[in-house]
């Protein structure tokens, strides 16, 4: 047993971006945990072409299922059918991308393996241990896993997409008869309904600009005036500080932060944000950081690469055009 | 209808607003002397567990943590909240989530428990994944990073914060819940409670009596600080913030 198994996340159909960040760090790990191959599990609509995508990046075996005991995602039979086909594959490592349905459903599957838990790792080092942030991300834990069968999951931001490589053979659909608790599934509940904040933007966790806004916008009004046409001149994803989402400003899934979502764009352009510590822990990683506040000692700052010391009501509306401008 | 019991397990960590130093060996943090609160997503379960109670749905509250004697400190502030009752699991070795997970789920055996509430991650080691390690060995249904939270008939219906938006599940007791930031704002304890807390009922227990043995899956080896990123510089003006962007930083 020491295959790897990739638990692939997609949107029917669609690998997920960090899906393919979780491999790279799969690959790291079967180099330092002298692991053999690369396997791969999909569920859910959409299962079968993600699995076959995944074929084209060196993965050796892929199972799927789009039975509709997948059709919506749910902790517990995800669980079981992970756990299923690490068993099937042979793998003792289970690797797959913090995402919030990734952090739900792996421990889960750390449990059915008697496998260690490994969450939101940042690095694979040489020797088998981990980097990982800790104490929003102020200090990077080194830590040893002591078990033989490991579930990980991974930062996106950490590790680059992995690219194509050949190797791929085999994708079959997975036999669910290997685990009949599968079936009883009813007695975890159901999912009653969404309530989805998706725009014409670009996925906060993958887009190259990210624009944040503050509690300094002052109300949802404000910020949806400032920050949105900002955004769509710059082509980036809008994001937000705990206060601004506390406020009731922007949705939550827009909260950038420790215990937010996590981004390292190319450009990230904070507006009205001071820099508490767990918002910096969600951003500092990012390539270029440009800060706005019109207070000269706001801790965000003193990370900034670029600092604009300026209300923000009067320099983001003339940044917007500036940026359309030379777009136009 | 028969009470209702819910186990809230808590964890202490230091306090985020200090600024915390490393052992001089990395193997750990400096602890002696500084200020250890309630994880703010434990608090948050503890709120949450405290207006169940103020509701009607639940009747009592048990409090269990895991750690040395002056955790003791934390689980009576929770208590003064208005918990009922507290269990502290003494140890006061190297705890990983696999052994805290283990020790929840042996308590949660001994009693007669409809829910476990519990933060989505303690702010210190930043896992996110205790609670789901609770639910997969208990083998119960989880509804985790819940902003709101209703039970009724034996069932909770739990608004999730996920990627893209909000999901509500349906799920039927006993269930683990794990509480995400938007579920309500923490009150505090008020002084005179604070005395009073020291009166309920307390029990310290150790992993021995529950039959849990104190190895750990995943151990800390080294802490490090990453290195600060370097000092950038002032912009008088939006043009020429747009110039450097695009002639120096390269990114428009």
């Amino acid at each position: 047993m020491s295959n790897v198994l990739l638990y692939i996340q997609h949107d029917n159909g669609k690998v997920l971006k960090g899906t393919l960040c979780a491999l790279t760090a799969a690959r790291e790990l079967r180099t330092s945990w002298n692991g053999s191959d690369i396997v791969a599990i999909a569920l859910g609509p959409g299962a079968q072409v993600a699995a076959q995508e995944m074929l084209k990046f060196g993965v050796s075996r892929v199972r799927y299922s789009v039975d509709p005991l997948f059709e919506k995602y749910r902790s517990e039979p995800y669980a079981r059918a992970i756990a299923l086909a690490a068993r099937e594959l042979g793998a003792s490592t289970v690797v797959g991308l913090a995402s919030s349905s990734g952090k739900d459903v792996l421990p889960r599957v750390a449990v059915l393996l008697d496998a260690a838990q490994a969450s939101d790792i940042i690095g694979v080092n040489g020797d088998g241990s981990l980097k990982r942030p800790m104490y929003a991300g102020n200090i990077i834990a080194e830590v040893e896993v002591l078990s033989p069968s490991r579930v990980v999951t991974v930062r996106a931001t950490a590790f680059a997409p992995a690219s194509t490589e050949g190797g791929g053979s085999e994708c079959s659909e997975l036999a669910l008869s290997g685990d009949p608790e599968l079936r009883e599934q009813p007695r975890f509940g159901e999912v009653l309904g969404y309530e989805i904040s998706k725009g014409d933007r670009p996925e906060l966790a993958d887009a190259s600009i990210v624009v944040s806004g503050g509690r300094a916008l002052g109300s949802a009004e404000s910020f949806e005036k400032v920050m949105f046409p900002l955004a769509d001149a710059l082509g980036a994803a809008v994001g937000a500080s705990r206060a601004a989402v506390d406020s009731g400003y922007a949705p939550n899934d827009w909260q950038v932060g420790q215990t937010g979502k996590v981004v390292a764009p190319n450009l990230y352009v904070a507006v009205g944000i001071s820099g508490a510590i767990q918002h910096l822990a969600g951003m500092k990683d990012s390539k270029v950081i440009v800060a706005i506040n019109k207070d000269p000692d706001a801790p965000i700052f003193e990370i900034a690469d670029y600092a604009l010391v300026a209300d923000l009501f009067a320099v983001a509306p003339e940044l917007t055009e500036k940026v359309r401008g030379l777009r136009g | 209808m028969l009470g209702m019991k819910i186990l809230v397990p808590v964890k202490r960590v230091p306090d985020w607003q200090i600024k915390l130093k490393l052992l001089s060996d990395g193997s750990g943090i400096q602890t002696d002397g500084i200020k250890w609160i309630l994880n703010t997503f434990d608090e948050i379960a503890v709120e949450e567990a405290i207006r169940l109670k103020e509701k009607g749905v639940v009747t009592e509250i048990v409090l269990v943590s895991i750690g040395p004697e002056d955790v003791r400190a934390r689980l009576e502030y929770a208590l003064a909240m208005g918990a009922d009752s507290a269990i502290l699991v003494k140890h006061d070795g190297p705890a990983d989530s696999d052994l805290a997970s283990r020790v929840i789920a042996e308590v949660f055996k001994k009693g007669d428990y409809s829910m476990i509430l519990l933060g989505k991650q303690a702010i210190d080691s930043d896992s996110n994944q205790t609670a789901q390690l609770v639910a997969g060995r208990l083998n119960l249904p989880q509804a985790c990073f819940a902003s709101k939270v209703v039970v009724e008939s034996g069932c909770a219906t739990v608004t999730r914060e996920v990627d893209g938006g909000l999901e509500t599940i349906k799920v039927p007791m006993p269930c683990v819940v794990s509480t995400d930031l938007r579920l309500n704002e923490p009150r505090y304890a008020a002084l005179p409670n604070l005395m009073k807390a020291k009166k309920k009922p307390f029990e310290v227990v150790s992993l021995d009596s529950l039959g849990v043995s104190p190895e750990v899956k995943v151990r800390v080896r080294t802490l490090t600080t990453p290195g600060a990123r370097k000092a950038g510089r002032k912009v008088g003006s939006v043009q020429e913030l747009i110039d450097a962007l695009q002639n120096e930083a390269k990114v428009l």
